[in-house]
């Protein structure tokens, strides 16, 4: 079967950066959802905020750049109703990739805690120190964030479906290098 | 009636000084906190002490205030929670801080120098900080902030002492409301 055109260089590299991203992010999320406090943890707590700015500016630029370069189509043996539901489901990623560093920068305003981006900038609050509400913003910002893994996973799943499964090369659409067509890697 | 109104009178007069107990209501007792260079805001809830001002004879204006630590909030349970510990405050073992003038020194245009002792934790350092003093209505309104370093005073001990996370310096903000009568 005839390789997929790839995505833009800027949209691969925005594609993995902001994987790698996230996966950090969530990943130190979970350990602070059960650490007590101590001095690492409020190390972990800059970190985690540091990552999830860094990934929402990102994801901010990955729209920015989906929206001007060409999107390669999708594999010709899915059907209408398929590339419907492919289409809703890159749509669900990109917005759970929106809200879960935006919950995450309310709920830190609302605790009157600013992100102090790398501990040199400090970021406007998105609104104003609300303590009652602040815990609701958590477990909102918990509760997207478990939607975004389920999307991720369901996302990795799909691909691996096609590209090992239906060898329809999908992979190849988000892979580094010069198109195997054009010679080697 | 009369009566009553008499013996009210006479504690009053024979009150030591005329000092006068805080208007708690309109009076805050705040600091600010740096972890990871982002302040976090927290707030004493109770305190309660007797202070007498006369801005025009400032020499020999005192305040006494006493706080209670327990009573501290800051913006999230865990960290509320976890200053209450040994390594921090210890409130178990030192419920109160306290805080007494020595002297106050007029710097012109409204503004003042206080020099006292504060105790927190069972250590007493000498303090002192500027602040203002406006009239407002029946109220005297003093405003200041007041640095001090935790480890001074032991807070933060054992991990905690590590300044690179939470930084040694501490603003203390105080707005105190004092009723006119205290002269």
């Amino acid at each position: 079967m005839k390789p997929s055109p790839r995505y833009a260089h800027a949209a691969i590299f925005l594609h993995w950066l902001v994987a790698l991203l996230i996966v950090s992010a969530f990943a130190v999320g979970i350990k602070l959802w059960s650490l007590p406090l101590s001095p690492f943890k409020f190390k972990l707590i800059a970190w985690h905020k540091w990552l999830g700015m860094s990934i929402l500016f990102l994801v901010v630029l990955r729209i920015l750049v989906r929206l001007v370069s060409k999107v390669p189509p999708l594999p010709l043996h899915m059907s209408p109703a398929e590339q419907r539901i492919a289409h809703l489901g890159h749509l669900a990623l990109y917005l759970l990739m929106l809200a879960v560093p935006v919950s995450g920068w309310a709920m830190s305003s609302a605790y009157g805690i600013p992100v102090v981006f790398f501990g040199v900038f400090t970021i406007p609050t998105l609104l104003a120190k609300d303590l009652l509400l602040a815990p609701t913003l958590k477990t909102v910002h918990q509760g997207l964030n478990l939607l975004l893994a389920a999307g991720v996973l369901g996302h990795v799943l799909v691909a691996f479906k096609h590209h090992f499964i239906d060898h329809d090369g999908l992979l190849d659409r988000m892979r580094f290098g010069r198109n195997p067509s054009q010679g080697k890697d | 009636m009369i009566k009553s109104l008499a013996a009210a009178a006479l504690i009053v007069l024979t009150q030591p000084g005329f000092a006068a107990s805080l208007d708690l209501a309109h009076s805050q007792i705040g600091f600010t906190l740096k972890q990871m260079n982002v302040p976090m805001e927290g707030r004493f809830k109770h305190f309660s002490g007797n202070v007498s001002l006369d801005l025009k004879k400032v020499a020999a204006s005192k305040a006494d205030i006493t706080i209670n630590i327990a009573s501290i909030s800051l913006p999230t349970p865990d960290s509320t929670a976890e200053t209450q510990k040994k390594d921090w405050f210890n409130t178990a073992q030192y419920p109160t801080a306290r805080f007494v003038t020595s002297s106050i020194k007029p710097l012109g245009n409204n503004r003042f120098q206080f020099s006292g002792k504060l105790t927190i934790k069972g250590v007493t350092r000498d303090v002192s900080a500027p602040f203002s003093a406006r009239q407002q209505g029946a109220l005297t309104l003093v405003d200041g902030v007041l640095p001090i370093s935790r480890l001074a005073y032991k807070i933060g001990e054992g991990e905690w002492a590590d300044t690179d996370t939470v930084a040694d310096q501490v603003q203390i903000k105080f707005h105190i409301a004092i009723p006119a009568n205290s002269k």
